[in-house]
């Protein structure tokens, strides 16, 4: 195959690509609804919910001595202190959404946000 | 035999390069905090630049020695390393085999390395967190994995020319 010619497909794949992805995200935005509570997994297994309507903060313990600060304000749910090395979910923007997630890797904490309270939505996810 | 010699000690090079690129990136401050896992993936320059020079085989080499060099040196366990491994040997495996199909340039290759680079990662991370919502990362990841692999596969091909006669 010519160079110019591999050259156009790969112009084509960058295209199509971001073109697929803009779309997703269009359309994440367009449907996604406000979550009601903030889930807390440790290590895959739900631990803790908080609704997002009452402001709160808490402290998530791990194994290790590890400990993420979880802080709902103003509906919004996001991480305000962690004792890991990358304090990688400490930048992460504030969730309130419905699918929303902040992960922290190495304390394997995870927090979503669920449109409501019932356990059997999970399950039809999981 | 002196051949051998010349293509180990240019292997044990690259593989240095490569090692320096992590260490600058790990340096350089996030591209973006609000999602984690954006990354230019400047290794990725040396692991492509070995894959059209050398091979698959020194490819894999490179890389999986740089991963676990990495992890020792910044403080990775098993969980971490198996992103890393997830994110290396998925991208490998895919840069190969769009580079036998033969219908995409170096930059086409990289593109297929960045994104899916990115996937192997979140795959590993859904399935560690039994989250599947984490999957959700990958829109945005896609792309910004496509802008980082045409970068980066821009650079590659001009190393490629450059050093045509390194091997």
């Amino acid at each position: 195959m010519s160079k110019n010619r591999k050259t156009k497909n790969d112009i084509i794949l960058a295209v199509i690509v971001i073109a697929v992805a803009a779309t997703g995200l269009l359309l994440l935005n367009i449907f996604r609804t406000e979550g009601t509570f903030a889930v807390v997994k440790v290590d895959g297994k739900e631990t803790e919910r908080y609704p997002l309507s009452v402001n709160t903060e808490v402290v998530i313990k791990t194994q290790n001595d590890g400990k993420n600060t979880l802080v709902i304000e103003d509906g919004k749910a996001f991480i305000k202190d962690a004792s890991c090395p990358d304090k990688i979910c400490e930048g992460h923007s504030k969730i309130s959404f419905k699918g929303e997630t902040i992960v922290c890797l190495p304390h394997k904490v995870v927090i979503e946000i669920v449109a409501d309270n019932s356990e059997n939505e999970l399950d039809v996810v999981v | 035999m002196r051949k051998k010699t010349r293509k180990v000690a240019l292997l044990g090079v690259l593989t240095s390069v490569a090692l320096v690129l992590s260490y600058l990136e790990v340096m350089l401050p996030p591209i973006s905090t609000a999602v984690p896992g954006i990354k230019m993936g400047l290794p990725n320059i040396i692991i492509i630049f070995v894959l059209y020079k050398f091979g698959l085989k020194e490819a894999v080499t490179v890389s999986l020695i740089r991963v676990f060099i990495v992890a020792l040196i910044f403080g990775g366990n098993i969980m971490t390393l198996s992103y890393s491994v997830a994110g290396a040997v998925l991208s490998l495996a895919l840069m190969t085999l769009f580079k036998k199909i033969n219908l995409f340039s170096i930059v086409g290759v990289s593109i297929i390395g960045g994104i899916s680079h990115n996937l192997g990662q979140i795959l590993v991370a859904i399935f560690l967190f039994d989250t599947i919502q984490i999957g959700y990362y990958m829109i945005v990841l896609s792309i910004t994995g496509t802008i980082a692999g045409v970068v980066i596969g821009i650079i590659s091909s001009i190393l490629v020319k450059k050093l045509e006669k390194l091997v």
